[in-house]
């Protein structure tokens, strides 16, 4: 069983207390415990099981403008005092920084909504092997495909946030994951891989096994046979696993951290059109269920929902304590980033947005780290389909496309299918006058 | 030497009963402990942005039957946690069977010294240091915007017990300095990075300062950037310089070898042992013997010696990478290549120090011999698919190469290969082959590890570089 609400805060306060008897004048404390379970079968046969039991406290303490911080997963009480004791001496040579303090008081969450985030239901080990093998067996039945592996994890966790300003909240969550990766090979023994998964908070939520392992097995039949292409100036599809991605970008390039030290390519971009002006973009932390839901920030800040971008427009930046007292900025609620991040859907259908030129290359994987957010530059290898006239042609790949994220966030066009699969979500995204590299 | 039984109800008596009894009829398995003390040290922004310590301790209990592997972790070491992980992992293999393998060779060369890098080297001269690093990097140019130093450190004390109460530990010291510049000119913004780093004390990497020339280093790639033009796209020859850049080699071929994708031949590479694979010339190696390098250990994570494993040799492919779980399966011994990143983690076969031997030519003849191509100096990271053999990885500090001459900079960009037939096209090897910095961590299955590489300046015949220009 993963630990309650009481032992957490008993922790949190024992080290609370124990930093300011010692000379801390500020100090917050996170001690988080989870117990997670994961089976994986490959092949009908299983394959791992793997249990997680994982406890741990992290503190920051503050003399005056001076601060450091220690993590420890030994919450022994001679370990936890020595920890504090060393942190303590370390904080004092450590040099004064004006921007350090805590949250402002009357930005604290006061009252939490319960946003249904934790399922009580387990599924035992057996029952998780049944819901792979049927995965498996669907996906193992299209004769290309020779290999197929597949996932199921269970995770509880629960945590309490505490501070020496009296700030002590947490709850618990929930996470059911399962996946299904499948091999298929050709008449050459050239081999293509693919996969389909689901993430819920609740066990009912999940999809059935049956579709994740006829999906993963379509789509790695699919990229059989794929093609190189030659080097040109094309529009782009990005499947919605990929489009999400440039919203990943934005909030990165957003951050106050990136803002206030200058390296960031939307730096001084705030009330300035960088995106077409069809395009909205919301982070809202309230959606019961969501993957990213919070009822306050990593520092116990109040988060609502923000609409970053309205009509192409930058509204905000993701602002957390320290860099909003350096921006001379209230902190909305983002240090840890974003929660529930989305473009709002566009109005035209995915089958027109595949009809919108005569010939569109359509990418469902990127690998590579080729996104710089100083200059906005991207660079990435991708693999993924030719389409000509609203119709998939024949898989492509080895291929790399670039472009500027600034031109590229100016020419997108949304399709209207957006889901919420992920913490982070967007329709299916048409780029117009990206350059791909092949032959 | 950590006392994993000090403080606990746990005896170490009790722990040798619990793993004998859980194990007994498996084929493989042990008691991992961990104990590890780390620091991170981040100055940024003309200030010291943080300064973190962290301690961390747990086990983790493995059993293997056939090809199950049953894994449970916890930081709490009680008699209670490890008793509740014992039953998880043998009701997972109930019905399975399998005859112990007691059988481990054993080393007693040590490839590093038993070390504490966090307590060699105070706080109050890392402090001094970085700012002493901010302020001379800062002085070199009145373009400098931003400047990010950072020390980290480590010392893991790990503990193997296994059926019948054989014990075996290391030691790991590690650590890495980094330095991050960006410059900004005429309203355009370029970084630079550049680190050093091994398993030594801090100021064996910063003495006779030796930390000015990473300062330097990265002060000079941002100020090639700066001059950067957009690269070309499309296929065309390519240039790789010694050293970091065999990261190539890391993606293109590396994990595509490693001994778990090929006995489940997902890999590329699974029906191509004793075939060529490579230009002959080409020979490579996965090296964890190298005296105090990133990617080394003394024993793996299942506490077999490493060794210096051959896995091209002339263009054939000799080895894969295995751990003992893959090696059993597949009829073949451990190569020492078991890791897992901590406690928390199960082994798989991992690289250690990747390595392309050095050939016959110089770097100035492969330039010479380039009518239209590029020159890669250095990398920022890579990725591969092992089913499909398509890897990737990104040009940090980059030329272009016309008529036999090194010409302008070019912007940052992916080179995208195939990684069966790419060492095919590698037409000449270079004399002069160098180590990495030692700053590579590699990531596999969520799971990071320290790893070096090293190699000579190659020719490649033919490489996608995807660039803007067309």
């Amino acid at each position: 069983m993963v630990k309650d609400q009481d032992y957490l805060k008993k922790k949190a306060s024992f080290c609370i207390d124990l930093a300011k008897k010692l000379g801390a004048t500020d100090v917050t404390a996170v001690v988080g415990h989870s117990i997670s379970e994961t089976v994986n079968f490959r092949n009908r046969k299983l394959d791992e099981s793997d249990r997680s039991d994982s406890l741990g406290v992290g503190l920051e303490i503050y003399i005056g403008k001076k601060k450091s911080g220690v993590t420890s997963s030994n919450l022994n009480e001679d370990n936890i005092k020595t920890l504090i004791e060393r942190c303590i001496e370390t904080t004092k040579i450590t040099p004064e920084d004006e921007f350090n303090s805590l949250p402002d008081k009357d930005l604290l969450a006061i009252k939490t909504n319960d946003l249904n985030l934790y399922d009580d239901d387990h599924i035992e080990n057996n029952e998780k092997i049944e819901y792979l093998n049927e995965a498996e067996e669907v996906a193992l039945e299209k004769k290309e495909i020779i290999n197929t592996e597949t996932s199921f994890s269970e995770s509880k966790s629960n945590f309490i946030l505490a501070s020496s300003d009296g700030f002590l909240n947490g709850y618990k969550s929930s996470s059911f994951s399962a996946s299904c990766v499948a091999v298929a090979k050709n008449a050459n023994n050239n081999m293509e891989r693919d996969y389909e998964f689901t993430s819920s908070c609740h066990l009912h939520d999940m999809l059935r096994p049956n579709q994740i392992g006829s999906l993963a097995a379509k789509r790695t039949i699919q990229k059989l046979n794929p093609q190189k292409i030659e080097s040109e100036k094309i529009s782009i599809i990005f499947d919605r696993r990929i489009s999400k991605g440039m919203l990943s970008v934005l909030a990165s390039a957003i951050s106050a951290s990136s803002i206030a030290r200058g390296t960031s390519f939307l730096k001084d971009k705030m009330n300035q059109e960088i995106f077409s002006t069809s395009i909205n973009i919301y982070d809202k932390p309230d959606i019961v269920k969501g993957l990213g839901s919070r009822n306050f920030d990593s520092e116990g800040v109040k988060t609502k929902e923000l609409k970053l971008v309205d009509q192409g427009v930058l509204k905000h930046y993701l602002v957390d304590t320290y860099y909003g007292k350096k921006l001379n900025l209230k902190s909305n609620g983002r240090s840890g980033g974003t929660s529930n991040l989305y473009f709002e859907k566009g109005s035209i259908s995915y089958k027109n947005l595949l009809k919108l030129n005569q010939k569109t290359l359509y990418i469902t994987e990127t690998i590579g780290h080729g996104s710089n957010l100083v200059t906005g530059d991207y660079s990435v290898g991708a693999t993924g389909f030719m389409v000509e006239n609203g119709v998939f042609k024949y898989p492509v790949s080895e291929i790399t496309i670039a472009g500027n994220f600034n031109d590229m966030f100016k020419n997108i066009t949304l399709a209207d299918d957006l889901e919420f699969k992920y913490s982070t979500n967007a329709p299916t995204m048409l780029i117009e006058g990206m350059v791909v590299a092949g032959k | 030497m950590t006392d994993f039984f000090n403080k606990t109800d746990l005896t170490r008596n009790d722990a040798e009963k619990i793993i004998s009894e859980t194990l007994n009829n498996c084929d493989d398995g042990e008691l991992y402990l961990e104990n590890s003390k780390s620091e991170s040290i981040v100055l940024d922004d003309d200030k010291i942005k943080s300064s973190i310590y962290s301690s961390d301790l747990g086990y983790g209990l493995r059993a293997v039957t056939g090809e199950v592997v049953a894994y449970s972790h916890s930081n709490e070491i009680s008699k209670n946690s490890l008793k509740q992980s014992a039953d998880n992992l043998s009701s997972t293999l109930k019905s399975k069977k399998g005859i112990y393998n007691h059988e481990l060779p054993k080393t007693n060369e040590k490839f590093y010294k038993n070390i504490n890098p966090i307590e060699e080297k105070s706080l109050q001269s890392k402090l001094e240091l970085l700012k002493e690093v901010n302020n001379y990097t800062r002085a070199k140019s009145g373009i400098v915007q931003q400047v990010t130093a950072s020390f980290s450190g480590e010392h893991k004390s790990i503990e193997i017990i296994r059926s019948g109460g054989e014990v075996l530990t290391d030691v790991r010291p590690l650590i890495r300095f980094n330095v991050s510049v960006m410059l900004e000119k005429n309203g355009k913004k370029e970084t630079g990075v550049y680190g050093i780093g091994g398993r030594q004390s801090y100021d064996e990497y910063l003495k006779d300062d030796n930390w000015k020339k990473v300062c330097d280093e990265a002060f000079r790639i941002a100020s090639v950037n700066l001059e950067s033009k957009p690269a070309p796209a499309g296929e065309m020859k390519v240039v790789l310089g010694p050293g970091w850049p065999a990261i190539l080699i890391h993606e293109a071929i590396g994990h595509g070898l490693e001994g778990d994708f090929n006995r489940k031949k997902t890999s590329a590479f699974h029906n191509l042992m004793g075939q060529r694979v490579a230009s002959e010339g080409v020979t490579i190696v996965d090296d964890g013997t190298l005296h105090n390098r990133r990617g080394s250990l003394t024993i793996d994570d299942e506490g077999t010696p490493t060794e210096k494993t051959v896995l091209i040799e002339n263009g054939i492919l000799k080895n894969f990478m295995q751990d003992r779980l893959n090696a059993r399966l597949m009829n073949t011994r451990s190569t020492g290549s078991g890791r897992r990143e901590s406690y928390k983690h199960v082994v798989l076969p991992r690289m250690r120090n990747t390595m392309m031997l050095n050939g016959k030519y110089s770097q100035e003849e492969m330039i010479k011999s380039v009518d239209k191509g590029i020159f890669a100096v250095s990398f920022g990271g890579g990725q591969v698919d092992i089913t499909s053999g398509k890897f990737v990885f990104n040009c940090t500090e980059a030329y272009e190469i016309i008529n036999g001459k090194i010409g302008a900079p070019i912007k940052g960009a992916t080179l995208i290969g195939d990684g069966p037939s790419i060492l095919k096209e590698v037409s000449l090897v270079g004399n002069n082959m160098m180590l990495d910095p030692g700053i590579g961590t590699c990531g596999k299955a969520g799971q990071g590890v320290p790893v070096g590489v090293a190699q000579p300046s190659i020719l490649i015949d033919k490489m996608t570089v995807g660039g803007t220009q067309l």
